[in-house]
Protein backbone atom coordinates (compact mmCIF):
# COMPACT_ATOMS: atom_id res chain seq x y z
CA UNK A 1 0.00 0.00 0.00
CA UNK A 2 2.64 2.38 1.04
CA UNK A 3 4.25 1.46 -2.10
CA UNK A 4 1.59 2.13 -4.22
CA UNK A 5 1.09 5.50 -2.89
CA UNK A 6 5.07 6.16 -3.01
CA UNK A 7 4.38 5.45 -6.83
CA UNK A 8 1.23 7.68 -7.21
CA UNK A 9 3.29 10.30 -8.78
CA UNK A 10 3.05 11.18 -13.01
CA UNK A 11 5.62 9.13 -14.67
CA UNK A 12 7.46 8.36 -11.68
CA UNK A 13 11.09 7.84 -12.41
CA UNK A 14 11.79 6.49 -8.47
CA UNK A 15 9.26 4.31 -9.48
CA UNK A 16 11.22 2.80 -12.34
CA UNK A 17 14.33 2.99 -10.29
CA UNK A 18 12.90 0.45 -7.64
CA UNK A 19 11.99 -1.67 -10.16
CA UNK A 20 14.94 -2.30 -11.69
CA UNK A 21 16.37 -3.37 -8.27
CA UNK A 22 14.11 -6.00 -7.53
CA UNK A 23 14.58 -9.48 -9.51
CA UNK A 24 12.39 -10.10 -12.50
CA UNK A 25 10.00 -12.25 -11.13
CA UNK A 26 9.18 -10.50 -8.19
CA UNK A 27 8.08 -7.57 -10.99
CA UNK A 28 6.46 -10.24 -13.31
CA UNK A 29 3.95 -11.04 -10.45
CA UNK A 30 3.78 -7.95 -8.06
CA UNK A 31 2.44 -5.36 -11.04
CA UNK A 32 3.89 -1.92 -10.24
CA UNK A 33 1.66 1.06 -11.25
CA UNK A 34 1.68 4.70 -11.57
CA UNK A 35 -1.47 7.16 -11.50
CA UNK A 36 -1.62 9.68 -14.38
CA UNK A 37 -2.68 13.17 -12.87
CA UNK A 38 -6.22 13.09 -13.97
CA UNK A 39 -9.41 11.08 -12.80
CA UNK A 40 -8.77 7.25 -14.05
CA UNK A 41 -5.29 7.66 -14.64
CA UNK A 42 -3.88 4.12 -12.98
CA UNK A 43 -1.81 2.39 -15.33
CA UNK A 44 0.20 -0.66 -14.82
CA UNK A 45 4.17 -0.03 -15.63
CA UNK A 46 4.87 -2.93 -17.65
CA UNK A 47 8.56 -4.47 -18.91
CA UNK A 48 8.48 -5.07 -22.98
CA UNK A 49 11.25 -6.65 -24.60
CA UNK A 50 13.76 -3.84 -25.36
CA UNK A 51 12.20 -1.45 -23.61
CA UNK A 52 12.48 -0.46 -19.63
CA UNK A 53 9.04 -0.50 -17.72
CA UNK A 54 6.77 1.99 -19.56
CA UNK A 55 3.47 3.29 -18.48
CA UNK A 56 0.75 0.83 -20.15
CA UNK A 57 -2.17 2.54 -21.75
CA UNK A 58 -3.51 -0.27 -23.96
CA UNK A 59 -1.91 -3.65 -24.29
CA UNK A 60 -3.71 -5.19 -27.74
CA UNK A 61 -1.99 -3.51 -29.58
CA UNK A 62 0.61 -2.27 -27.51
CA UNK A 63 0.70 1.47 -26.55
CA UNK A 64 3.05 2.78 -23.95
CA UNK A 65 3.81 6.04 -22.47
CA UNK A 66 6.74 7.43 -21.50
CA UNK A 67 7.67 8.36 -17.92
CA UNK A 68 7.68 12.26 -17.77
CA UNK A 69 10.96 11.68 -15.54
CA UNK A 70 12.72 10.63 -18.57
CA UNK A 71 12.49 14.07 -20.60
CA UNK A 72 15.12 14.93 -17.35
CA UNK A 73 17.55 12.92 -18.27
CA UNK A 74 18.68 14.37 -21.57
CA UNK A 75 18.05 15.92 -25.11
CA UNK A 76 17.66 12.63 -26.78
CA UNK A 77 15.36 10.12 -25.39
CA UNK A 78 16.63 6.57 -25.00
CA UNK A 79 15.53 4.21 -27.70
CA UNK A 80 14.33 1.59 -24.31
CA UNK A 81 11.97 4.83 -22.94
CA UNK A 82 10.50 5.46 -26.36
CA UNK A 83 6.92 5.59 -26.62
CA UNK A 84 5.08 3.04 -28.41
CA UNK A 85 1.62 3.48 -30.32
CA UNK A 86 -0.20 1.18 -32.72
CA UNK A 87 -4.00 1.37 -34.24
CA UNK A 88 -3.99 -2.22 -35.21
CA UNK A 89 -3.70 -5.51 -33.13
CA UNK A 90 -2.10 -7.64 -36.03
CA UNK A 91 1.37 -6.47 -35.22
CA UNK A 92 4.72 -8.11 -36.98
CA UNK A 93 6.14 -10.23 -34.56
CA UNK A 94 8.47 -12.06 -37.13
CA UNK A 95 10.52 -10.43 -39.68
CA UNK A 96 13.60 -11.56 -41.55
CA UNK A 97 16.09 -8.53 -42.01
CA UNK A 98 17.13 -10.17 -45.41
CA UNK A 99 14.24 -11.09 -47.01
CA UNK A 100 12.50 -8.00 -46.37
CA UNK A 101 11.59 -5.20 -49.02
CA UNK A 102 10.77 -1.93 -49.25
CA UNK A 103 8.63 -1.60 -52.68
CA UNK A 104 7.82 1.63 -54.74
CA UNK A 105 5.27 1.65 -57.13
CA UNK A 106 2.53 3.68 -58.89
CA UNK A 107 3.21 6.39 -61.11
CA UNK A 108 7.27 5.95 -61.45
CA UNK A 109 9.28 5.53 -64.22
CA UNK A 110 11.29 2.54 -62.26
CA UNK A 111 9.43 0.26 -59.33
CA UNK A 112 11.78 -0.25 -56.60
CA UNK A 113 11.88 -3.40 -54.53
CA UNK A 114 14.85 -2.53 -51.92
CA UNK A 115 15.96 -4.66 -49.00
CA UNK A 116 17.81 -3.34 -46.18
CA UNK A 117 20.98 -3.62 -47.34
CA UNK A 118 20.42 -1.82 -50.87
CA UNK A 119 18.91 1.14 -48.65
CA UNK A 120 22.13 1.40 -46.60
CA UNK A 121 24.38 0.93 -49.22
CA UNK A 122 23.06 2.67 -52.31
CA UNK A 123 21.96 5.75 -51.08
CA UNK A 124 23.61 8.51 -48.92
CA UNK A 125 22.84 8.17 -45.53
CA UNK A 126 21.00 11.38 -43.96
CA UNK A 127 20.89 12.21 -40.36
CA UNK A 128 18.43 14.14 -38.06
CA UNK A 129 17.66 15.02 -34.67
CA UNK A 130 13.77 15.30 -34.40
CA UNK A 131 10.91 14.70 -31.80
CA UNK A 132 7.67 12.64 -32.10
CA UNK A 133 4.69 13.51 -30.57
CA UNK A 134 1.56 11.72 -30.97
CA UNK A 135 -1.25 13.64 -31.92
CA UNK A 136 -3.43 12.77 -28.55
CA UNK A 137 -0.53 13.52 -26.68
CA UNK A 138 -1.62 14.83 -22.51
CA UNK A 139 -5.52 14.03 -24.43
CA UNK A 140 -6.22 13.18 -20.39
CA UNK A 141 -5.43 16.78 -19.05
CA UNK A 142 -8.65 18.14 -21.82
CA UNK A 143 -11.45 19.80 -19.86
CA UNK A 144 -13.90 18.59 -20.70
CA UNK A 145 -12.71 15.01 -21.37
CA UNK A 146 -12.66 13.66 -24.59
CA UNK A 147 -13.12 10.10 -25.99
CA UNK A 148 -9.84 8.45 -27.31
CA UNK A 149 -6.21 7.21 -25.60
CA UNK A 150 -5.76 9.31 -22.46
CA UNK A 151 -2.40 10.04 -22.30
CA UNK A 152 -0.33 12.71 -20.22
CA UNK A 153 2.68 14.15 -21.47
CA UNK A 154 4.24 11.21 -22.37
CA UNK A 155 3.57 10.25 -25.77
CA UNK A 156 6.83 12.51 -27.26
CA UNK A 157 10.26 11.75 -27.56
CA UNK A 158 13.75 13.08 -29.37
CA UNK A 159 15.92 10.91 -31.14
CA UNK A 160 18.68 11.21 -34.28
CA UNK A 161 17.11 9.18 -37.06
CA UNK A 162 19.09 8.31 -39.68
CA UNK A 163 18.30 6.31 -43.30
CA UNK A 164 17.41 7.04 -47.12
CA UNK A 165 16.29 10.53 -48.14
CA UNK A 166 12.49 9.89 -49.41
CA UNK A 167 13.90 12.67 -52.45
CA UNK A 168 17.02 10.31 -52.99
CA UNK A 169 14.62 7.40 -53.34
CA UNK A 170 11.67 9.15 -55.53
CA UNK A 171 14.49 10.95 -57.48
CA UNK A 172 15.53 7.06 -58.10
CA UNK A 173 12.82 5.52 -58.61
CA UNK A 174 11.35 8.50 -61.17
CA UNK A 175 8.55 10.50 -60.44
CA UNK A 176 6.10 10.90 -63.54
CA UNK A 177 4.14 14.34 -63.96
CA UNK A 178 1.01 15.25 -62.92
CA UNK A 179 1.91 13.45 -59.73
CA UNK A 180 -0.04 14.77 -56.83
CA UNK A 181 0.71 12.36 -53.33
CA UNK A 182 2.36 9.71 -51.92
CA UNK A 183 1.28 7.21 -49.91
CA UNK A 184 2.76 4.75 -46.91
CA UNK A 185 1.74 1.33 -45.16
CA UNK A 186 3.94 -0.69 -43.19
CA UNK A 187 3.37 -4.32 -41.88
CA UNK A 188 0.46 -3.90 -38.91
CA UNK A 189 -2.60 -5.21 -40.14
CA UNK A 190 -6.14 -4.94 -38.44
CA UNK A 191 -7.57 -8.04 -37.19
CA UNK A 192 -10.91 -7.82 -39.02
CA UNK A 193 -9.98 -7.12 -42.76
CA UNK A 194 -12.58 -4.89 -42.69
CA UNK A 195 -10.82 -2.30 -41.02
CA UNK A 196 -9.08 0.17 -42.82
CA UNK A 197 -5.37 -0.85 -42.75
CA UNK A 198 -3.52 2.51 -41.84
CA UNK A 199 -1.95 4.51 -44.79
CA UNK A 200 -0.90 7.70 -44.57
CA UNK A 201 -0.35 10.00 -47.38
CA UNK A 202 1.68 13.21 -47.77
CA UNK A 203 1.76 15.92 -51.05
CA UNK A 204 4.54 15.46 -53.00
CA UNK A 205 6.14 18.64 -52.38
CA UNK A 206 6.36 17.91 -48.85
CA UNK A 207 7.89 14.07 -49.67
CA UNK A 208 10.60 15.82 -51.96
CA UNK A 209 11.54 18.66 -49.51
CA UNK A 210 14.82 16.95 -48.58
CA UNK A 211 13.58 16.30 -44.88
CA UNK A 212 11.35 13.40 -44.94
CA UNK A 213 13.38 10.22 -44.12
CA UNK A 214 13.34 6.15 -44.30
CA UNK A 215 15.04 5.43 -41.01
CA UNK A 216 16.65 2.70 -40.31
CA UNK A 217 18.64 3.60 -37.32
CA UNK A 218 17.65 5.82 -34.29
CA UNK A 219 20.40 7.17 -31.77
CA UNK A 220 23.17 4.57 -33.38
CA UNK A 221 21.51 1.47 -33.08
CA UNK A 222 18.66 -0.55 -35.34
CA UNK A 223 15.13 0.93 -34.17
CA UNK A 224 13.65 -0.47 -31.44
CA UNK A 225 10.55 -3.38 -32.64
CA UNK A 226 7.96 -1.71 -31.47
CA UNK A 227 9.18 1.97 -32.34
CA UNK A 228 8.36 0.54 -36.51
CA UNK A 229 11.60 -2.05 -36.91
CA UNK A 230 13.23 -2.07 -39.52
CA UNK A 231 12.27 1.05 -41.40
CA UNK A 232 10.57 3.62 -40.16
CA UNK A 233 9.00 7.18 -41.76
CA UNK A 234 10.61 9.99 -40.20
CA UNK A 235 8.62 13.24 -41.08
CA UNK A 236 9.82 15.58 -38.74
CA UNK A 237 8.04 18.47 -37.37
CA UNK A 238 4.66 16.63 -38.27
CA UNK A 239 2.55 14.71 -35.59
CA UNK A 240 3.36 10.88 -35.14
CA UNK A 241 0.53 9.71 -37.32
CA UNK A 242 2.57 10.29 -40.27
CA UNK A 243 5.33 8.45 -38.95
CA UNK A 244 4.77 5.03 -40.42
CA UNK A 245 6.41 2.08 -38.85
CA UNK A 246 7.54 -1.08 -40.23
CA UNK A 247 7.17 1.11 -43.29
CA UNK A 248 7.30 -1.43 -46.68
CA UNK A 249 4.99 0.05 -49.10
CA UNK A 250 5.32 3.37 -50.89
CA UNK A 251 3.21 4.35 -53.50
CA UNK A 252 2.97 7.49 -55.62
CA UNK A 253 -0.30 8.72 -57.08
CA UNK A 254 -1.47 11.52 -59.46
CA UNK A 255 -4.92 11.71 -56.92
CA UNK A 256 -5.35 13.38 -53.80
CA UNK A 257 -5.41 10.56 -51.11
CA UNK A 258 -8.66 9.57 -49.97
CA UNK A 259 -8.31 7.12 -47.22
CA UNK A 260 -9.87 6.96 -43.98
CA UNK A 261 -6.84 7.65 -41.77
CA UNK A 262 -6.61 11.02 -43.76
CA UNK A 263 -10.33 11.48 -45.07
CA UNK A 264 -12.04 10.77 -41.56
CA UNK A 265 -9.61 10.30 -38.87
CA UNK A 266 -6.62 12.86 -37.48
CA UNK A 267 -8.68 15.93 -38.71
CA UNK A 268 -8.64 19.22 -36.80
CA UNK A 269 -10.75 22.18 -37.37
CA UNK A 270 -10.00 24.27 -39.88
CA UNK A 271 -9.28 27.16 -38.03
CA UNK A 272 -6.04 29.04 -36.62
CA UNK A 273 -6.68 27.56 -33.18
CA UNK A 274 -7.47 24.43 -34.00
CA UNK A 275 -10.28 24.46 -31.82
CA UNK A 276 -13.76 25.33 -31.09
CA UNK A 277 -15.65 25.81 -28.10
CA UNK A 278 -16.02 22.91 -25.54
CA UNK A 279 -18.71 21.07 -26.65
CA UNK A 280 -18.90 22.01 -30.17
CA UNK A 281 -18.30 20.46 -33.18
CA UNK A 282 -16.38 22.15 -35.91
CA UNK A 283 -17.54 23.64 -38.91
CA UNK A 284 -14.94 22.44 -41.22
CA UNK A 285 -11.76 20.03 -40.64
CA UNK A 286 -8.59 19.34 -41.88
CA UNK A 287 -5.90 16.83 -41.65
CA UNK A 288 -3.58 17.36 -38.45
CA UNK A 289 0.11 18.68 -39.51
CA UNK A 290 2.46 20.33 -37.74
CA UNK A 291 3.06 20.68 -34.20
CA UNK A 292 2.26 23.74 -32.36
CA UNK A 293 5.10 24.87 -29.99
CA UNK A 294 5.48 23.26 -26.56
CA UNK A 295 7.46 23.42 -23.52
CA UNK A 296 8.21 21.64 -19.79
CA UNK A 297 9.39 21.80 -16.61
CA UNK A 298 11.39 18.44 -16.12
CA UNK A 299 13.40 18.66 -12.89
CA UNK A 300 10.13 19.15 -10.94
CA UNK A 301 7.15 17.40 -10.79
CA UNK A 302 3.96 18.95 -8.31
CA UNK A 303 4.58 19.39 -5.07
CA UNK A 304 8.30 19.08 -5.17
CA UNK A 305 9.98 20.96 -2.58
CA UNK A 306 13.18 23.05 -2.90
CA UNK A 307 15.17 25.56 -0.52
CA UNK A 308 14.26 29.11 0.40
CA UNK A 309 16.00 31.87 -0.95
CA UNK A 310 18.35 29.49 -2.16
CA UNK A 311 19.70 29.52 -5.94
CA UNK A 312 17.66 26.94 -8.02
CA UNK A 313 18.04 26.01 -10.95
CA UNK A 314 14.77 25.17 -13.28
CA UNK A 315 15.19 23.40 -16.23
CA UNK A 316 13.54 21.63 -19.47
CA UNK A 317 12.37 21.11 -22.75
CA UNK A 318 10.63 23.18 -25.94
CA UNK A 319 10.26 22.10 -29.31
CA UNK A 320 7.82 23.48 -32.43
CA UNK A 321 6.51 22.47 -35.45
CA UNK A 322 10.17 22.90 -37.42
CA UNK A 323 11.05 26.88 -37.27
CA UNK A 324 12.97 26.51 -34.06
CA UNK A 325 12.58 27.94 -30.36
CA UNK A 326 13.76 31.52 -30.36
CA UNK A 327 12.90 32.30 -26.31
CA UNK A 328 11.53 30.00 -23.20
CA UNK A 329 10.26 32.43 -20.51
CA UNK A 330 9.32 31.24 -16.66
CA UNK A 331 7.54 32.62 -14.56
CA UNK A 332 7.57 32.36 -11.02
CA UNK A 333 4.75 34.31 -9.67
CA UNK A 334 1.76 32.79 -11.80
CA UNK A 335 2.17 34.37 -14.69
CA UNK A 336 2.37 37.82 -13.32
CA UNK A 337 5.78 38.09 -14.55
CA UNK A 338 8.41 36.09 -17.14
CA UNK A 339 11.84 35.96 -16.55
CA UNK A 340 14.47 34.63 -19.77
CA UNK A 341 16.07 31.55 -19.41
CA UNK A 342 19.07 30.32 -20.80
CA UNK A 343 18.48 27.54 -24.43
CA UNK A 344 20.90 24.57 -24.36
CA UNK A 345 22.86 23.38 -27.33
CA UNK A 346 20.88 23.31 -30.71
CA UNK A 347 20.37 19.85 -32.17
CA UNK A 348 18.30 21.65 -35.29
CA UNK A 349 14.84 23.20 -35.51
CA UNK A 350 13.24 19.67 -35.35
CA UNK A 351 14.84 18.63 -31.96
CA UNK A 352 13.66 19.19 -28.29
CA UNK A 353 15.77 22.35 -27.21
CA UNK A 354 16.91 22.41 -23.27
CA UNK A 355 16.58 25.56 -21.86
CA UNK A 356 17.61 25.96 -17.81
CA UNK A 357 16.98 29.50 -15.57
CA UNK A 358 18.52 30.01 -11.61
CA UNK A 359 16.11 31.25 -9.05
CA UNK A 360 15.38 32.30 -5.95
CA UNK A 361 12.23 31.59 -4.38
CA UNK A 362 10.23 33.01 -1.25
CA UNK A 363 8.93 30.77 1.56
CA UNK A 364 5.77 29.28 0.82
CA UNK A 365 3.86 27.85 -2.41
CA UNK A 366 4.95 28.63 -5.88
CA UNK A 367 3.07 28.30 -9.51
CA UNK A 368 5.91 28.15 -12.06
CA UNK A 369 5.31 28.35 -15.42
CA UNK A 370 6.67 27.89 -18.83
CA UNK A 371 6.17 29.65 -22.22
CA UNK A 372 8.23 28.99 -25.33
CA UNK A 373 7.98 30.84 -28.43
CA UNK A 374 9.47 29.92 -31.75
CA UNK A 375 11.50 32.01 -34.64
CA UNK A 376 8.22 33.44 -36.36
CA UNK A 377 6.40 34.27 -32.98
CA UNK A 378 4.13 31.22 -32.43
CA UNK A 379 3.66 31.24 -28.68
CA UNK A 380 1.56 29.04 -26.49
CA UNK A 381 -2.08 29.66 -25.47
CA UNK A 382 -1.98 30.53 -21.30
CA UNK A 383 -5.09 28.52 -21.27
CA UNK A 384 -6.10 25.37 -22.51
CA UNK A 385 -7.34 25.18 -25.90
CA UNK A 386 -10.23 22.27 -26.96
CA UNK A 387 -11.19 20.11 -29.73
CA UNK A 388 -13.26 16.92 -30.14
CA UNK A 389 -10.63 14.94 -30.88
CA UNK A 390 -8.14 15.76 -28.22
CA UNK A 391 -5.20 16.68 -30.14
CA UNK A 392 -2.41 19.42 -29.91
CA UNK A 393 -2.78 20.32 -26.36
CA UNK A 394 -0.26 22.66 -26.01
CA UNK A 395 -1.13 25.25 -22.91
CA UNK A 396 1.73 26.74 -20.70
CA UNK A 397 1.99 24.27 -18.00
CA UNK A 398 2.60 24.82 -14.32
CA UNK A 399 4.32 23.25 -11.85
CA UNK A 400 3.81 24.04 -8.49
CA UNK A 401 6.52 24.20 -5.73
CA UNK A 402 7.13 24.62 -2.29
CA UNK A 403 9.95 26.55 -1.05
CA UNK A 404 10.73 25.11 2.45
CA UNK B 1 50.39 -20.38 -60.53
CA UNK B 2 48.91 -23.74 -59.77
CA UNK B 3 49.04 -22.41 -55.88
CA UNK B 4 47.18 -19.31 -56.31
CA UNK B 5 44.31 -20.93 -58.38
CA UNK B 6 44.26 -23.29 -55.21
CA UNK B 7 44.31 -20.30 -53.37
CA UNK B 8 41.26 -18.92 -55.21
CA UNK B 9 39.25 -21.96 -55.16
CA UNK B 10 39.63 -21.99 -51.45
CA UNK B 11 38.73 -18.39 -51.04
CA UNK B 12 35.74 -18.74 -53.37
CA UNK B 13 34.38 -21.83 -51.16
CA UNK B 14 34.37 -20.08 -48.21
CA UNK B 15 32.72 -16.92 -49.58
CA UNK B 16 30.21 -19.42 -50.83
CA UNK B 17 29.96 -21.44 -47.19
CA UNK B 18 29.46 -17.24 -45.92
CA UNK B 19 26.92 -16.66 -48.20
CA UNK B 20 24.84 -19.65 -48.00
CA UNK B 21 25.09 -18.61 -44.18
CA UNK B 22 23.76 -15.90 -44.71
CA UNK B 23 20.91 -17.11 -46.90
CA UNK B 24 20.04 -19.10 -44.20
CA UNK B 25 19.73 -16.52 -41.38
CA UNK B 26 16.64 -16.64 -39.41
CA UNK B 27 14.25 -14.25 -39.18
CA UNK B 28 13.87 -11.86 -36.19
CA UNK B 29 10.92 -12.48 -33.47
CA UNK B 30 9.71 -10.42 -30.92
CA UNK B 31 7.84 -11.07 -27.83
CA UNK B 32 5.22 -9.61 -26.34
CA UNK B 33 4.84 -9.83 -22.65
CA UNK B 34 3.21 -13.03 -20.96
CA UNK B 35 0.73 -11.02 -19.02
CA UNK B 36 -2.33 -11.82 -18.05
CA UNK B 37 -5.36 -9.01 -19.60
CA UNK B 38 -7.53 -7.50 -17.92
CA UNK B 39 -11.48 -8.86 -17.88
CA UNK B 40 -14.48 -6.96 -18.66
CA UNK B 41 -16.38 -6.26 -15.25
CA UNK B 42 -19.24 -7.95 -14.63
CA UNK B 43 -22.77 -6.57 -15.96
CA UNK B 44 -26.03 -7.21 -18.12
CA UNK B 45 -24.52 -6.72 -21.50
CA UNK B 46 -21.27 -7.84 -20.88
CA UNK B 47 -21.37 -11.10 -23.03
CA UNK B 48 -22.29 -8.84 -26.17
CA UNK B 49 -19.12 -6.96 -25.30
CA UNK B 50 -16.75 -9.49 -24.93
CA UNK B 51 -17.95 -11.10 -27.95
CA UNK B 52 -18.21 -8.17 -30.35
CA UNK B 53 -15.42 -5.85 -29.02
CA UNK B 54 -12.69 -8.07 -27.46
CA UNK B 55 -11.73 -9.72 -31.12
CA UNK B 56 -10.15 -6.72 -31.75
CA UNK B 57 -8.87 -4.86 -29.07
CA UNK B 58 -8.15 -5.22 -25.31
CA UNK B 59 -10.09 -4.06 -22.12
CA UNK B 60 -7.88 -1.38 -21.50
CA UNK B 61 -9.05 0.45 -24.59
CA UNK B 62 -12.67 0.86 -22.63
CA UNK B 63 -11.39 0.95 -18.82
CA UNK B 64 -8.88 3.59 -19.26
CA UNK B 65 -11.96 5.75 -20.74
CA UNK B 66 -13.04 8.71 -18.79
CA UNK B 67 -15.12 7.55 -16.23
CA UNK B 68 -18.89 8.05 -16.09
CA UNK B 69 -19.33 9.71 -19.30
CA UNK B 70 -22.66 8.23 -19.97
CA UNK B 71 -24.66 6.78 -22.57
CA UNK B 72 -24.14 9.07 -25.17
CA UNK B 73 -20.55 9.13 -25.28
CA UNK B 74 -20.32 5.35 -25.27
CA UNK B 75 -22.91 5.45 -27.93
CA UNK B 76 -20.54 7.49 -30.25
CA UNK B 77 -17.77 4.54 -29.64
CA UNK B 78 -19.67 1.92 -30.51
CA UNK B 79 -21.31 3.70 -33.43
CA UNK B 80 -17.06 4.69 -34.52
CA UNK B 81 -16.10 1.10 -33.88
CA UNK B 82 -19.30 0.20 -36.58
CA UNK B 83 -18.84 3.10 -39.19
CA UNK B 84 -14.85 3.63 -39.31
CA UNK B 85 -13.77 0.65 -38.65
CA UNK B 86 -16.26 -1.71 -39.95
CA UNK B 87 -16.66 -3.57 -36.65
CA UNK B 88 -19.42 -6.51 -37.55
CA UNK B 89 -21.89 -5.44 -34.66
CA UNK B 90 -25.38 -6.21 -35.00
CA UNK B 91 -27.84 -3.01 -34.51
CA UNK B 92 -28.94 -4.92 -31.31
CA UNK B 93 -25.85 -5.68 -29.62
CA UNK B 94 -24.75 -2.07 -30.49
CA UNK B 95 -27.58 -1.09 -27.85
CA UNK B 96 -27.07 -3.29 -25.33
CA UNK B 97 -22.73 -2.71 -25.78
CA UNK B 98 -23.78 1.01 -25.11
CA UNK B 99 -25.78 0.44 -22.30
CA UNK B 100 -23.35 -1.97 -20.46
CA UNK B 101 -20.73 0.19 -21.21
CA UNK B 102 -22.72 3.69 -20.19
CA UNK B 103 -23.50 1.90 -16.60
CA UNK B 104 -20.90 0.14 -16.14
CA UNK B 105 -18.13 1.92 -17.00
Amino acid sequence: MQRRTFLNYAGNLVGSAIIGNMSLSKVSKAEDFVTLPFDNGARPLVRYPGKRPLIQLTARPPQLETPFSVFNEGVITPNDAFFVRYHLSDIPLSIDPDTFRLNIKGKIDRALSLSLSDLKNDFEPVEIVAVNQCSGNSRGFFNPRVAGGQLANGAMGNARWKGVSLRHLLDKAGVQAGVKNVTFAGLDEPVNPQTPDVVKALDIDHARNGEVIIAYSMNGEDLPWLNGYPLRLIVPGYYGTYWLKHLNEIVVIDTDFNGYWIEKGYRIPANSCACTEPGATPLATIPINRFNVRSFITNFTDNAHCPVNTPTTFQGIAFDGGYGISEVLLSIDDGQSWLTTTLGKDYGNYSFREWQATIKLTKGLHNIKVCATNRIGQSQPQRALWNPAGYMRNAVETVRVIAS
Amino acid sequence: MFLSLTKALMASIVLLTLCSLEARSKPLTYKLPDREEQRLRPGAGSDAAQNNCLSCHSVDYIETQPKNQGLKFWENEVSKMIKNYHAPISEEDAKIIADYLSKTY
